[in-house]
């Protein structure tokens, strides 16, 4: 179904696949599945994000709320009124287009610092909710009790059976992304990039298509949300704040803003540096971020992905 | 000269575009025929990029109409008039520099041709027959123009003149029954400014329609069928170029007549 | 008795939003002084506030300092780290583009809040009020002194960068390098001082207003990113560019948000001054000060 790279994708599919058993060999990383398995859930929306940011060249400083809604909207259907989960998700994703069709048309009518700025408080405002909204959502204390995933009656309830699940989601989802971005709406997108004025000359409705790309984005955070409500059988508000929509920006940054394989690269390191390297520096996490951020947006604007063209750059001269 | 008698392709009505208190464009009335080649001309600031705006959409008029084919457009947005069949290059070079030569010409393909994204996900038989057709049409017009050995180098990288070709063969890939050209010959030296008129002249013989807005007087006087001068938005003269250039109010606009 | 009762009530919600309007306005005047030399829109504009607050802590309370020599210490040092975001975050830039520089400037927000939290950790302090905490009775309000101190230093900031901008050469060659900054460089202004000056200024007032604020509400480490939003709120209230505008955008936020709080519920605080933004943004981005051109040259 590919044209091109496909061997990339391929080592990185298996890659992907045998995962786990390496981990399983070596004590000391036997819980890295688990980290990956939340690598997994932070590139749905990387993936979506990057295709906002790197091809569409819209910002976005609030995708954590899409990221919330997703999950408590998993979360409170499926603890409170035991619909099925895959139901529920299809529900969130729903819910999710709608309002990011609602803010996204005049936000993205705006320009640069006005779309960061719209789309922080939109996202802060969610996160109040969140936080407001005791009887629906639990508050600050967070929603227990949310059930897990199954299928016809296998259920997801192993850290490895549930990797495999969202990979899953995850590789198809970086293909679907992949081709649209080798195709003609890839191509519309990066001449929206390069010049609106002109892309609108030619007949593309800029506006249709940014919000477009923006709806996809938001859905794919949805979809993570309710597979991180899963996974933890618990949620709370903090984690759906204006920091993680940070994270998700450094996530990408640091990956490259105009490659997918950025958008992997950059979450798997990011959230290991997250969850095990700087696990026992915990204070300094703020600070290390800060300084990612600084130093990829300074000196490495096109992120990891761009340095093997640094490189080549050297040899040329 | 190849155009039918009394058929307008455009008619612009008593427009008036005003920023503010600024009046760019006062009560102007003016047809461009079907298949001809018409240029505004003008002194800075008389107005003519602001016309070339309002009919392309980039904003609506204040008051008055525009017509193209008889149906008004004045309200579209720029995406809707492109479809309509109405092109445009800009003033300065707006060409997408990220991308390839032929990837800026496929581009000029959208309004014939669209992919939807769920079919480009997805990789649907029909959206590759799409795209293979829309790269070979392409690759023809990039023929036409002359740049079909630079097809995969970046459009940034070309020089100016080449890149006023690629612009003007991007506003072709839609196959418009008028060309809206903005300076074609602005930033170019003789040889370039030969080739360029050379273009416009052969995109008329096919058939096309040509509005362009132009200062280099001699590229006017050599391929335009009618002009159509402007001076703090008002029409000074509209006919023939002996017509206009012997207009005492044209040659007082350009002061003392030494340009035209 | 419940008419004088509730117009005190009133005029208690009011003040209150004149002084965290105070604060707002003081955030989005140092928006207004960069934004106008660079076009830059500093988001980490709220975490000179918060510096303020914690340094001046730091000075006065942790080292004994006392205020009159501790206020001008605390504002060299924000102006300094002000300073340093021009030179080590803001000039490096290659390629600036504007996606680059939100970045750029969000991620200085973060490298600050981050050192802040190693410093001050994660818990609010507190300031002692510069004139003791008697409440005055006004109107029927019952208030704190400290408030008038807030609003007090906004109008002294406003009268002050008014002189600055409109009677001494610097002022005046920066309000150049607004309107035009080729033009600027070329009669023999530099551009890049106006730039580390702009941040400079920016960051003092910031300082000042956090000093002048901690007193009431405290100050912790991760305040600044709501007062750099609800800061632009008032920004693009008054008009983008617009140094009155801004003033008159923060009072109004901060009364909106008093009156929000007060009558409708206060666990949405917070989300009345960012709904006000989202409106402003989405139907009338030129603000209250007018169109976008003519707030590009408003000056004081």
């Amino acid at each position: 179904m590919l044209r091109i790279a496909k061997l990339p994708i391929a080592v990185f599919a298996l890659s992907i696949i045998i995962f786990p058993w390496i981990a399983r060999q070596i004590p000391a990383i036997e819980h890295y599945t688990d980290i990956m398995v939340f690598v997994g859930i932070y590139c749905l929306i990387t993936i979506g994000l990057s295709l906002l940011m790197g091809y569409a060249g819209q910002i976005s400083v609030g995708h954590a709320a899409f990221f919330g809604i997703g999950a408590y909207i998993s979360g409170i259907l499926t603890a409170n009124y035991s619909i099925n989960a895959w139901a529920c998700m299809a529900i969130g994703m729903a819910v999710t287009a709608v309002v990011a069709a609602l803010v996204g048309t005049p936000s993205l009518k705006l320009k640069g610092h006005y779309l960061a700025m719209a789309t922080l408080a939109f996202g802060i405002i969610i996160f109040i909710i969140f936080n407001e909204e005791i009887e629906w959502t639990g508050g600050p204390d967070g929603m227990p009790g949310i059930p897990g995933l199954s299928l016809f009656g296998f259920e997801f309830d192993s850290v490895e059976r549930y990797y495999y699940l969202v990979w899953g989601f995850v590789l198809t989802v970086f293909i679907f992304t992949v081709n649209v971005i080798q195709s003609g709406a890839g191509r519309v997108l990066r001449a929206i990039h390069a010049s609106e004025q002109a892309a609108s000359a030619l007949g593309v409705d800029v506006s249709r298509f940014k919000l477009l790309v923006f709806v996809y984005s938001a859905v794919l955070a949805s979809l993570a949300g309710s597979f991180y409500a899963h996974y933890l059988n618990f949620i709370n508000p903090s984690t759906f704040d204006l920091f993680f929509s940070i994270k998700l920006l450094i996530m990408i940054a640091l990956g490259g803003m105009h490659s997918i394989w950025g958008a992997i690269i950059g979450t798997g390191l990011i959230t290991f540096l997250s969850n095990e390297w700087l696990h026992y520096f915990e204070e300094f996490e703020i600070i290390v971020y800060g300084g990612i951020l600084l130093f990829v947006t300074v000196l490495l604007p096109d992120g990891l992905a761009g340095v093997p063209g640094i490189v080549k750059g050297w040899f040329k001269e | 000269m190849n155009f039918v008698e009394e058929e307008n392709i455009l008619e612009i009505n008593r427009v008036v575009m005003t920023f503010g208190g600024l009046m760019a464009l006062s009560n102007l009335n003016s047809q461009v025929k079907k298949g001809s080649i018409k240029a505004i001309i003008g002194p800075n600031g008389a107005g003519k990029t602001t016309l070339f705006n309002v009919i392309a959409g980039s904003f609506p008029p204040t008051q008055g109409t525009v017509r193209f084919k008889g149906r008004p457009i004045q309200h579209l947005k720029a995406h809707k008039i492109a479809d309509r069949g109405i092109s445009r290059t800009f003033q300065t070079v707006e060409l997408f520099g990220n991308m390839t030569v032929l990837e800026n010409v496929m581009l000029g393909c959208h309004t014939r041709i669209r992919t939807s994204f769920m079919a480009s996900g997805l990789v649907l038989p029909q959206s590759r027959r799409k795209e293979k057709w829309i790269r070979e049409s392409a690759l023809k017009i990039l023929k036409f123009i002359g740049l079909a050995d630079k097809f995969k180098a970046s459009a940034d990288s070309l020089p100016l003149g080449e890149q006023k070709l690629l612009e003007i063969g991007r506003a072709l890939a839609s196959e418009p029954e008028l060309i809206c050209l903005d300076e074609p010959a602005a930033g170019l030296n003789e040889t370039e400014t030969y080739m360029a008129s050379s273009l416009i002249k052969a995109i008329n013989a096919k058939g096309m329609t040509v509005l362009l807005v132009e200062h280099d007087m001699k590229v006017v006087m050599n391929i335009s069928d009618e002009i159509l001068a402007l001076n703090y938005g008002e029409k000074i003269a509209e006919g023939s170029p002996e017509d206009v250039r012997n207009s005492p109010r044209v040659i007082d606009a350009y002061l003392g007549g030494g340009a035209v | 008795m419940e008419k004088i009762t509730l117009a005190s009530q009133l005029l208690q919600y009011l003040i209150t939003g004149l002084t965290v309007g105070s604060v707002y306005a003081m955030v989005a005047v140092g928006f207004n002084i960069i934004y106008n030399v660079t076009e830059i829109i500093n988001f980490a504009q709220g975490e000179f506030v918060m510096l303020g607050g914690l340094i001046m802590v730091s000075l006065h309370v942790a080292v004994g300092l006392p205020i009159i020599l501790a206020f001008p210490a605390t504002i060299v040092l924000v102006t300094m780290i002000g300073i340093l975001i021009d030179r080590l975050a803001i000039r490096p830039i290659r390629r600036p583009s504007v996606l680059t520089l939100i970045v750029a400037t969000i991620a200085v927000s973060i490298l600050i809040k981050g050192t802040a939290s190693l410093i001050w950790g994660k818990d609010p302090f507190d300031l002692p009020a510069f004139s003791g905490r008697n409440p005055i009775t006004f109107l029927g309000a019952v208030v704190q002194p400290q408030y008038f101190w807030v609003i007090g230093f906004l109008i002294i900031t406003a009268v002050a960068l008014s002189i600055f901008f409109n009677r001494t050469i610097i002022g005046k060659a920066m309000t150049a390098c607004a309107d035009n900054a080729d033009a600027a460089s070329l009669v023999g202004i530099n551009v890049k001082q106006m730039i580390l000056l702009s941040f400079a200024l920016s960051a003092a007032i910031g300082a000042v207003a956090g000093i002048a604020i901690t007193p009431i509400s405290l100050m912790e480490y991760d305040r600044g990113a709501m007062l750099a939003v609800k800061g632009f709120g008032a920004v693009i209230l008054g008009g983008l560019g617009s140094f009155p505008g801004a003033i008159l955008g923060g009072l109004i936020m901060g009364s909106i948000e008093s009156f929000g709080a007060g009558l409708i519920h206060s666990g949405y605080k917070d989300a009345f001054a960012l709904i006000v933004l989202l409106i402003i943004l989405f139907f009338k981005p030129s603000g209250l000060m007018g169109s976008i051109e003519i707030s590009r040259i408003k000056r004081f």
